[in-house]
């Protein structure tokens, strides 16, 4: 323990602090280290699905979203065989839904679409499986689409109306799990909260009606720099 | 769980009303509950039937006959499988592995089990049901326990209550001292040593704990949890309340997986017996303040709630989702409480090191795997059941004490683990060499280990993923879809080297043992077999399309009414 009871660690050899408690994926970024994930969100407990922010702690794979840092903790991160690890796990989840860009309403501000670029993914090397995916369009104001879903339960686990869940999973296994909407508490979904539900989505599965292409191509999100540039460049 | 439990015994399905009343009462979303009911292969939205009969559809229930018994269930009733009839008597279904691989073919019919079934015994089950028979009634038949070696721990001579006797007299951590010094390792199938396990529980402090008994017995080709439970019962609960002790528990829980239902009467008797002789209940033992109690809580159909966090996630009431660790079980476990979880035949072994000693229990084995171990042995064998042998059996040995010759391979450990050739039949059964739950096939010659063996686990796999973590949910149909492609003679050497490296992502990348060992079916038989999938290469070409253009257009034909014209093309 040094430096005003903060826990140091290494990220590829670079020394870095940490409090205690904090899960290695805040603590890197407090440290300018950026470790991809799509289902982590900030302040909420972690959900370790998407397997992406996986790393190597002390010569193990672990996920950094889920591992609290301890006192001397050796990290790889930016390594070839974990950049590999993420790259196959991005083109799994393009493979077992169906995402054209092309026409997607969350093109440029897709954070599966940042990693595809950040990973110059031209083409994945696993076969499509064009999986038939249905869509709820029932609500006012909220519309899900469930082919560019990548079920990393950010939805799930923060989208509650009354205290209640208003996304949940459905079924189980490789073929027969998808993420529902609750008709009832998605009608009484409000613009704002419509809004929220779209922005926590990292994919376009879960959208504001009449919200379209917004934003103009050049001033999305990712248009510009890659995926975590923001938090590497601080 | 019990709620959904009770809701679908009465009403053959959880009804709609049903889910409103539950999402209130609980202050849930309908969603909320419909997750959870979805999860568990025996909840059900839609009627299952008043009479619901689940055949298992593992590898080797398909050796013994499985397909003729199916087709005679269709005949009879005029539906195919995974339907109801009309009149919404009979509902046919699939289900994964039972727990009855020496007695296959087997069935559940509303939670009775019928094993050995063959055609005439179907139309004798379906004329009963129509007569409108009790279940009991509809054959006679009973699961066989079908011991067919006893060894020197589980089934020695058995002394009840003289491991508590003894442990009673010592302190709590002498006991878990003793635990340690038998070096006592899960017998599951993860081997995690139970002596360091209830060590670091004790360290978590706390003065909630709790112990959990996992009779889950879900890898296919398991069935010694089944025969210890129906012969030994007080063994293992003499060991929980010896744990109990150990651990200052006082509420134990088995959880009990559903297809084992037709045991909870006996078990809750036996319970009862225990608490009349003041071995559970209170001051056991005539010990003053050593209160502990056992209740049995049932699973309802997902092989992953024999996960010890997805086991725990399921005791909650929510989908056994299997949880990120740290924190582990015996730090943060049932209801965030200190919790741990061991296997049954585990909790065994150490109501019998309490008796005869952590010294004798060491004497026998091999170096890293004390005691011996109870084989589930079954397929092309002369006498398929439970074995029970001193670790440190090679595979040669075993196969001599079944019966068995002329055999092709050996599945060890069941879809999770590893199947080995011939070549390997030297190696030893432990957990340095060929680690075991306690699962065995005997694979013969004549089988096709690719399309009734590999296929059948990698489905296995994909309907039991929880589904939580990308790699696991579709990376397994990924590697499916490729080997069919393989089997159907579509496949390039390319497409053997890239499941092998395809295959291997599962190791590093997923959350859970599930996960992990997803690929092992595919990655140990290209190892050791790849002869065959070699042998369904057609091609010297780097890349088959397999794209059959008339097949890709019928759909479209059909509907707008038009025949195909490739050939001018």
């Amino acid at each position: 323990m040094t430096k005003n009871g903060k826990l140091k660690f290494e990220i590829d050899g670079k020394p870095c602090f940490a409090e205690k408690g904090q899960t290695l994926i805040d603590a890197a970024k407090d440290n300018g280290v950026f470790i991809p994930s799509l289902c982590h969100v900030e302040g909420v407990k972690a959900a370790g699905s998407c397997r992406i922010c996986n790393v190597k702690v002390n010569g193990r794979n672990m996920t950094a979203c889920t591992t609290p840092v301890e006192e001397g903790m050796v990290i790889d991160n930016d390594i070839p065989e974990i950049n590999e690890l993420r790259k196959t796990i991005v083109e799994v989840l393009f493979v077992s839904g169906n995402h054209f860009c092309p026409s997607c309403e969350k093109s440029g501000n897709c954070e599966l679409q940042a990693l595809g670029y950040l990973y110059q993914m031209l083409v994945p090397r696993f076969p499509y499986e064009f999986p038939i995916k249905g869509v709820d369009a029932s609500a006012d104001h909220i519309f899900h689409d469930r082919n560019r879903c990548i079920m990393c339960k950010r939805c799930i686990r923060t989208v509650t109306k009354d205290g209640k869940n208003v996304f949940a999973f459905n079924g189980r296994g490789g073929e027969h799990l998808h993420v529902v909407m609750d008709e009832e508490l998605a009608s009484q979904l409000t613009e704002a909260e419509a809004m929220e539900a779209m922005e926590i989505c990292p994919v376009g599965a879960i959208l504001k009606k009449e919200q379209g292409y917004i934003v103009p191509i050049g001033l999305r999100k990712f248009d510009k720099l890659p995926i975590g540039s923001d938090i590497e460049n601080k | 769980m019990d709620i959904l439990l009770d809701i679908q015994e009465i009403y053959h399905h959880i009804p709609d009303e049903a889910i409103g009343i539950i999402a209130d009462q609980l202050g849930l979303s309908k969603v909320d509950v419909e997750q959870t009911i979805s999860f568990y292969h025996f909840f059900s939205l839609e009627p299952v039937g008043k009479y619901a009969i689940y055949l298992n559809d593992s590898a080797v229930a398909n050796m013994y006959g499985r397909d003729d018994v199916a087709k005679a269930f269709e005949k009879e009733l005029g539906i195919s499988f995974n339907h109801v009839t009309e009149d919404g008597l009979i509902g046919i279904w699939d289900t994964a592995d039972i727990g009855m691989n020496d007695q296959e073919p087997a069935a559940l019919i509303n939670g009775e089990v019928f094993t050995n079934l063959d055609p005439s015994k179907v139309k004798t089950i379906v004329s009963g049901i129509k007569k409108g028979k009790e279940i009991k009634d509809l054959l006679s038949t009973k699961v066989e326990d079908n011991i067919q070696q006893e060894g020197a721990v589980l089934f020695s001579e058995y002394e009840v209550g003289l491991g508590l006797k003894n442990a009673l007299a010592l302190t709590p951590e002498q006991v878990v001292e003793e635990v340690k010094n038998s070096n006592v390792r899960g017998r599951g199938g993860a081997g995690f040593p139970a002596g360091m396990k209830w060590d670091f529980c004790r360290k978590s402090g706390g003065d909630e704990v709790y112990l959990v008994c996992n009779a889950d017995e879900g890898e296919p080709g398991t069935f010694k949890e089944r025969v210890i439970l129906t012969t030994l019962p007080k063994l293992l609960f003499e060991g929980m309340s010896i744990a109990a002790y150990a651990l200052n528990v006082k509420q134990g829980i088995i959880y009990l997986r559903y297809e084992y239902r037709y045991m909870k009467a006996n078990l809750e008797k036996v319970l009862q017996e225990m608490r009349d002789t003041n071995l559970l209940g209170n001051d056991i033992g005539g010990k003053s303040g050593f209160d502990f109690d056992i209740r049995i809580q049932l699973g309802a159909g997902a092989y992953v709630c024999g996960e010890e966090s997805g086991l725990l996630e399921s005791m909650e009431g929510k989908r056994g989702e299997p949880r990120n660790r740290p924190p582990f079980p015996v730090q943060k476990g049932y209801l965030d409480k200190p919790t741990v979880v061991n296997n049954v035949e585990t909790l065994c072994c150490v109501a019998k090191v309490l008796i005869n000693g952590s010294d004798w229990f060491n004497e026998m084995g091999t170096k890293e795997s004390a005691g011996t171990k109870l084989l589930s042995i079954s397929g092309d064998c002369e006498k398929p059941g439970v074995y029970e042998v001193e670790w440190g059996l090679t595979i040669s040995e075993m196969l001599d004490m079944v019966g068995a010759s002329s055999v092709q391979a050996v599945q060890v450990g069941g879809p999770s683990g590893t199947c080995i050739d011939p070549s390997q039949f030297n190696k030893k059964i432990a957990f340095e060499e060929l680690a075991t739950g306690g699962s065995m096939i005997v694979i013969g010659q004549e089988r096709d280990l690719l399309k009734d063996f590999v296929l059948n686990f990698m489905e296995f796999f994909i309907e039991e993923s929880c589904g939580s973590c990308g790699p696991c949910r579709s990376l397994t149909v990924t590697l499916r879809n490729k080997l069919l492609r393989i089997l159907e003679g579509d496949g390039t050497q390319n497409d053997i080297d890239e499941l092998l490296s395809w295959a291997g992502v599962g190791k590093a990348a997923n959350r859970c043992g599930l996960g992990q060992t997803s690929a092992r079916p595919i990655i140990s038989t290209i190892e050791n077999f790849r002869g065959l999938y070699e042998d369904l290469v057609k091609t010297d070409a780097q890349y088959l399309s397999a794209f059959n253009m008339e097949e890709a257009v019928s759909e479209s034909c059909e509907v707008v009414g038009r025949v195909p014209n490739i050939k001018s093309h």
